[in-house]
């Protein structure tokens, strides 16, 4: 069912309309308000989005398949994205996904059973000078070894 | 002579606040532009300077704004590329983490120059909290008459506003970072008409990276001679050098554009890890072609790293050693074009993903003898038919690992 977003939440994309000469543009950045809300975007989200926005909801789902950092699906409390692009995998960076696979019994884009953890394997997050590198949620943890990424697992979550 | 500009005053602690910045002689050359120069002339002075765009194409920024039509009375605007993507890049993450003043003082000389009053920077997704950051630097600017209305009493206005991406490569290419800034999917658009005539919204529009605008200060400051002295004559300032992989001291290094990369890995960057020697490096970014180590004593500017059948790219330079596989790397070079591909042409497509697919049945043990073949043949058929440079992008890098490190990928 169609709950509505908060009046919080209203006032604050109406806030992003008024950056932008049209509705459409501010797409992006809406879509990032309610998923920071939300915690997803699932077909109601897109349904609200896009009247709020002037557009069909096919158009929002268009634009929302596009970009990685937008989910459909809920997320576990602690979002894993490991960079395994070159840089880091010279450092070091397919050692720490494998560690996080057989610590959390996952493969990339699933979520642990009790909903603490997704793990996601991520494109270069520009950190490459301190590699191997891991977004936990939107914070940034970088020269990693095993032992550092046992110790995010235990503090976060 | 070994000058830093950009990197002069960086703050390890934090960003600098416009205090600290103003206080060490910042937005003095946005003052000096706005109060003692006519766009013309601070147009005509980074045209004299040869800043050459360090975002990856490094087309010459003041030609770029000269194609802006100033007759007409539509609106103009600045995109500022912040969707530092290209994987070995970290370079534009130090500007907005260390100085974001030195980067919007840029932003006001730029639109003074073309006429623009409104300023979007395209912050890539992931940089969620440097976004905060700039628009805290913004809200400071504006309190402080350095951004906004009337700025330092000249009766120049600039409104900057920061929007986020949310994760595709592809919208650092700048057309395509129009769609996305519209709020469409990143593909990119045909061109002609190029964005100085039809970009964002229909208007004529400036795109450029931040760290070819955080050169423009120290430009109207100091002048085109002043600049071109640090650099080449053809292509002046200083760089700054993203330097990772198998090196002992990875980061950012400002050094003079034409430094030898030889130089810059092994005495600034500190050469590699004792007991591991030198198999490759990869100049400017993952979609540049992979040199070896012969190849080194090349000066790290637009022209000679096009002679030596690279790209400067945006510096991003990957040093490999000897315990890295050429298996490993062309798995990783593939796997990230076939996963960023917009889906848009044809070409790329379908060549990326076949390339891929290829590429895993080898590193899992199903190699036929002409895969090889048929990768370099599939990107052959990417090189120039694509809308945007990816197809480019995909096929150089892949080309040059198959033609420099043959044997060791058919092993």
């Amino acid at each position: 069912m169609t709950t509505g977003f908060s009046e919080g939440l209203r006032a604050r994309i109406d806030n992003i309309f008024a950056r932008y000469p049209n509705r459409r543009s501010a797409l992006l950045p809406v879509l990032h308000l309610v998923q920071r809300e939300r915690g997803f975007i699932g077909p109601d989200d897109e349904i609200l989005v896009a009247g709020l926005c002037g557009l069909r909801p096919v158009e929002v789902r268009e634009v929302l398949t596009f970009y990685t950092m937008f989910r459909r699906e809920p997320a576990g409390r602690r979002l894993l994205q490991v960079c395994t692009n070159l840089s880091c995998a010279i450092r070091g960076g397919g050692r720490i996904l494998d560690h996080l696979r057989r610590t959390l019994g996952l493969e990339p884009g699933q979520t642990t059973p009790d909903g603490r953890f997704t793990l996601v394997e991520v494109e270069c997050l520009g950190a490459c000078d301190k590699g191997p590198c891991l977004m936990v949620g939107e914070k940034l943890h970088e020269g990693l070894t095993l032992e550092a990424v046992d110790k995010l697992l235990r503090e976060s979550g | 002579m070994a000058e830093k500009y950009l990197t002069r005053s960086f703050d390890p602690a934090g960003p600098r606040s416009f205090k600290t910045y103003a206080d060490t002689g910042g937005y003095s050359g946005a003052r000096k532009a706005l109060a003692e120069m006519t766009p013309a002339m601070v147009m005509g002075e980074v045209k004299a300077a040869h800043l050459r765009g360090r975002g990856g194409a490094g087309f010459p920024a003041g030609l770029k704004w000269g194609f802006i039509p100033q007759a007409s009375p539509a609106p103009k605007y600045l995109c500022v590329n912040a969707d530092e993507g290209e994987p070995g890049t970290f370079k534009d993450r130090y500007i907005l983490a260390h100085d974001p003043h030195l980067l919007l003082e840029g932003v006001v000389i730029v639109s003074y120059a073309v006429g623009i009053h409104k300023a979007y920077v395209y912050v890539r997704g992931e940089y969620e909290e440097l976004a905060r950051r700039l628009e805290e630097a913004i809200s400071e600017a504006v309190s402080q008459g350095a951004l906004g209305e009337n700025i330092f009493g000249s009766g120049f206005s600039l409104n900057v506003l920061v929007h986020r991406g949310a994760g595709a490569y592809i919208c650092g290419e700048e057309t395509a970072l129009l769609e996305s800034l519209e709020g469409y999917r990143g593909q990119p658009r045909l061109k002609p008409p190029f964005p100085a005539s039809v970009g964002l919204f229909g208007n004529s529009t400036v795109i450029n990276n931040v760290e070819t605008l955080a050169n423009l200060p120290g430009i109207i400051l100091h002048g085109a001679d002043w600049f071109l002295g640090l650099g080449k004559p053809k292509d002046g300032g200083t760089r700054l050098y993203s330097v990772s992989g198998s090196v002992v001291k990875p980061g950012v290094y400002e050094l003079p554009t034409g430094t030898s990369l030889r130089e810059i890995i092994f005495t600034h960057a500190g050469g590699l890890a004792p007991g591991r020697t030198l198999k490759a490096v990869i100049p400017g970014g993952l979609s540049s072609a992979i040199l070896l180590p012969g190849e080194i004593d090349v000066a790290m500017d637009c022209d000679s790293l096009a002679a030596a059948g690279s790209m400067i790219g945006s510096a991003g330079i990957i040093v490999i050693d000897d315990g890295v596989s050429m298996k490993t790397v062309l798995d990783r070079v593939t796997k990230f074009y076939a996963h960023e591909s917009c889906g848009q042409c044809t070409p790329c497509r379908v060549g990326t993903s076949w390339i891929r697919r290829i590429v895993r049945r080898m590193n899992g043990g199903g190699r036929r003898a002409d895969d090889l073949d048929r990768i370099a043949r599939l990107a052959e058929a990417m090189k120039g038919r694509t809308f945007c440079p990816f197809g480019d992008a995909a096929a150089l890098p892949v080309l040059a690992l198959i033609g420099k490190f043959r044997t060791e990928l058919e092993g």
